[in-house]
């Protein structure tokens, strides 16, 4: 109930953040601009459709878990609306939870708007649509769970400016993990430790990624995807749960 | 430690440390403070500016943590989610979410409690109308006044029925009419039996409300007790005694009792040094028939006390409570 109030109001807040429409809009415009560039390419214009479509998705889905999450809680505490809530009988965890649920939801409808932008891009131009596209965009809000929970962490304890490039940097390297484990392999000794520990460690992004699947029209069985969700939603609450012990010791002042 | 049941706010050897800039410069904020506030009483907390009432409200709220030492309320360890059910709170210069209006913020707050429904309907509405605010119930928190805020602030400390309510300079940012009205207020919570702890450093307003005051310089508490005794032992008060027609004999007789008398034709004026001597004094007129013209206390306050002790008088002044 508590939690639920915090989430709605974050909601509520989100909506209200003009960053949110500009990258919804931008992102409208990049789905949208499959139909002209199709028109330049010939033959395999399905499978750039689809790339663009999901890439864009993905994208601008990230810019704003990032963007909005950082400001998720160092604004409150900024701000000091903090005070009012958590001298209130509501845990620090919960007010935590609450937010983060708040975000998730924009998120989700975020997404679903810019998937109906991609269906109708595919409607027009005739490209068949099959159900792993479906799983794909799950994929891709799963992966949003993720990182809203990495930006979340980190702004419970640093500015929204090193919040920002420190998610973004964990974005690019949790697509690039199986690259650090293979290139450890090579490297050997030390390095190969250290780097194989990341591969451990960090987010294994590129696992959500379901965009070939999708091109090469190559289903995904639900019994993997369970597997893939599973890891996501784990991943999110070992995260969610490190936040909230950062969070827990922290003054407001 | 012994906490007995009627002691709503427990502080036991508080410290809070600050540490500022990229050195890490310690400040001490709050300095060893003990303070205890009982069931029903309205208590202001008093000191200059930086003195460190905020700092230790926030360590009340569990919003920082101490440094050193203890504070319970309710008995309860600070940050428990059942004591903190039973208390209201008003921020400093209070910050909220402005895009809501005054009902969806109150009904936020309820929410908070697990307020819900009709219920919460019902008692948005009588606080509204009790803090004045009831045409601005659809107008959005950030079109609000600084008093507007302050009002609407006061009403979510009340959300849940407190028992014990902890302000934060409530009569900031108010006008005279507005600062009457929140004494009011806070005179009708303590009518209803509810436990108020106020920070101010307008001492008039404690010196009209409080049952005790804490006094805090430099996060050290400086003088604590009821408010008519911190004045009578902190500071003196003297009364000035007009008289005509007073005998030779009856001024011999008055001048023991005076500081000073100064005569002045068929005037007599005489300063008392407390109103112990009045009486006597009163003895004196009568025997010698003399006409009393006028009998002013010069009425001495919190404020004589707190500039005592801002001029360094460091040593605490401990009147039974
Ligand atoms: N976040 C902070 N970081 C560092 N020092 C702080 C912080 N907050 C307060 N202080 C210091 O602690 C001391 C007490 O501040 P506090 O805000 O508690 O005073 P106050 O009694 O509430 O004053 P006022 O009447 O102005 O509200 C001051 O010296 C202040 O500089
Ligand atoms: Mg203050």
């Amino acid at each position: 109930m508590k939690v639920l109030s915090i989430a709605f109001n974050t909601f509520r807040e989100n909506l209200r953040d003009k960053l949110l429409y500009n990258l919804l809009i931008f992102a409208l415009l990049m789905i949208g601009s499959s139909l002209i560039l199709m028109r330049l390419t010939l033959g395999e214009f399905h499978r750039l459709i689809l790339d663009i479509g999901l890439g864009s998705i993905n994208f601008f889905g990230v810019l704003i878990a990032i963007f909005v999450g950082i400001g998720l809680v160092s604004k409150e505490i900024e701000k000091k609306t903090i005070y009012t809530i958590i001298s209130k009988p509501v845990a620090r965890f919960q007010f935590l939870l609450g937010k983060y649920v708040g975000l998730s939801l924009t998120l989700l409808i975020n997404t679903a708007i810019m998937a109906c932008g991609l269906l109708a891009v595919l409607y027009m131009q005739d490209v068949p649509i099959h159900a792993v596209l479906f799983k794909a965009l799950i994929m891709i809000v799963v992966e949003f769970m993720v990182i809203t929970a990495v930006a979340l962490l980190f702004s419970t304890f640093s500015s929204a400016t090193f919040s920002a490039i420190f998610t973004l940097a964990l974005y690019v390297i949790g697509h690039l993990t199986p690259d650090l484990k293979a290139f450890g392999e090579k490297m050997g000794g030390l390095g190969k430790t250290i780097l194989e520990g990341m591969y451990y460690v960090l987010p294994n992004l590129d696992r959500f990624n379901l965009k070939g699947h999708v091109t090469h029209q190559l289903d995904v069985p639900t019994g993997d995807l369970l597997v893939i969700g599973a890891y996501g939603l784990a991943y999110t609450a070992f995260l969610l749960t490190l936040a909230s012990v950062i969070f827990q010791r922290r003054d407001f002042r | 430690m012994n906490i007995d049941s009627e002691q709503i706010i427990t502080v036991h050897h508080l410290s809070k440390i600050f540490k500022v800039g990229f050195w890490g410069r310690r400040v001490t904020a709050v300095d060893e403070l003990s303070l205890d506030v009982q069931r029903g009483e309205i208590y202001g907390f008093l000191g200059p500016n930086g003195a460190g009432k905020t700092t230790t409200i926030k360590m009340l709220m569990g919003l920082i943590y101490p440094s050193q030492g203890t504070a319970h309320l309710f008995g309860q360890p600070v940050g428990d989610r059942a004591a903190k059910a039973k208390v209201g709170f008003l921020p400093e210069s209070p910050y909220f979410y402005d895009y809501l209006t005054s009902r969806e913020f109150l009904r936020f707050y309820g929410h908070l409690f697990g307020l819900l429904g009709s219920m919460l309907e019902k008692r948005i509405d009588e606080l509204l109308e009790l803090v004045g605010m009831v045409h601005a119930r659809d107008l959005q928190l950030r079109k609000f006044s600084k008093g507007m805020l302050q009002r609407v602030g006061i009403a979510q400390a009340l959300i849940n029925d407190p028992e014990l309510v902890i302000l934060d300079e409530p009569m900031s940012g108010l006008d005279p009419i507005g600062r009457k009205e929140v004494r009011d207020l806070i005179v009708r919570l303590k009518e209803s039996g509810k436990t108020v702890m106020f920070s101010s450093h307008i001492l008039h307003d404690a010196e009209l409300l409080c049952d005790r005051v804490a006094m805090i310089m430099k996060g050290k508490l400086v003088a604590c007790g009821l408010v008519s005794e911190l004045i009578d032992h902190g500071t003196t008060q003297e009364v000035e005694m007009v008289v005509d027609r007073l005998s030779p004999e009856g001024i011999e007789a008055l001048r023991p009792l005076a500081m000073k008398t100064v005569l002045h034709g068929e005037r007599v004026m005489a300063i008392l040094a407390s109103q112990r001597q009045v009486d006597d004094a009163l003895e004196i007129l009568r025997a010698n028939k003399a006409k009393l013209v006028s009998l002013i206390p010069h009425k001495a306050s919190l404020e004589d006390l707190f500039i005592r002790k801002a001029k360094g008088v460091q040593q605490v002044v401990e009147v039974h409570a």
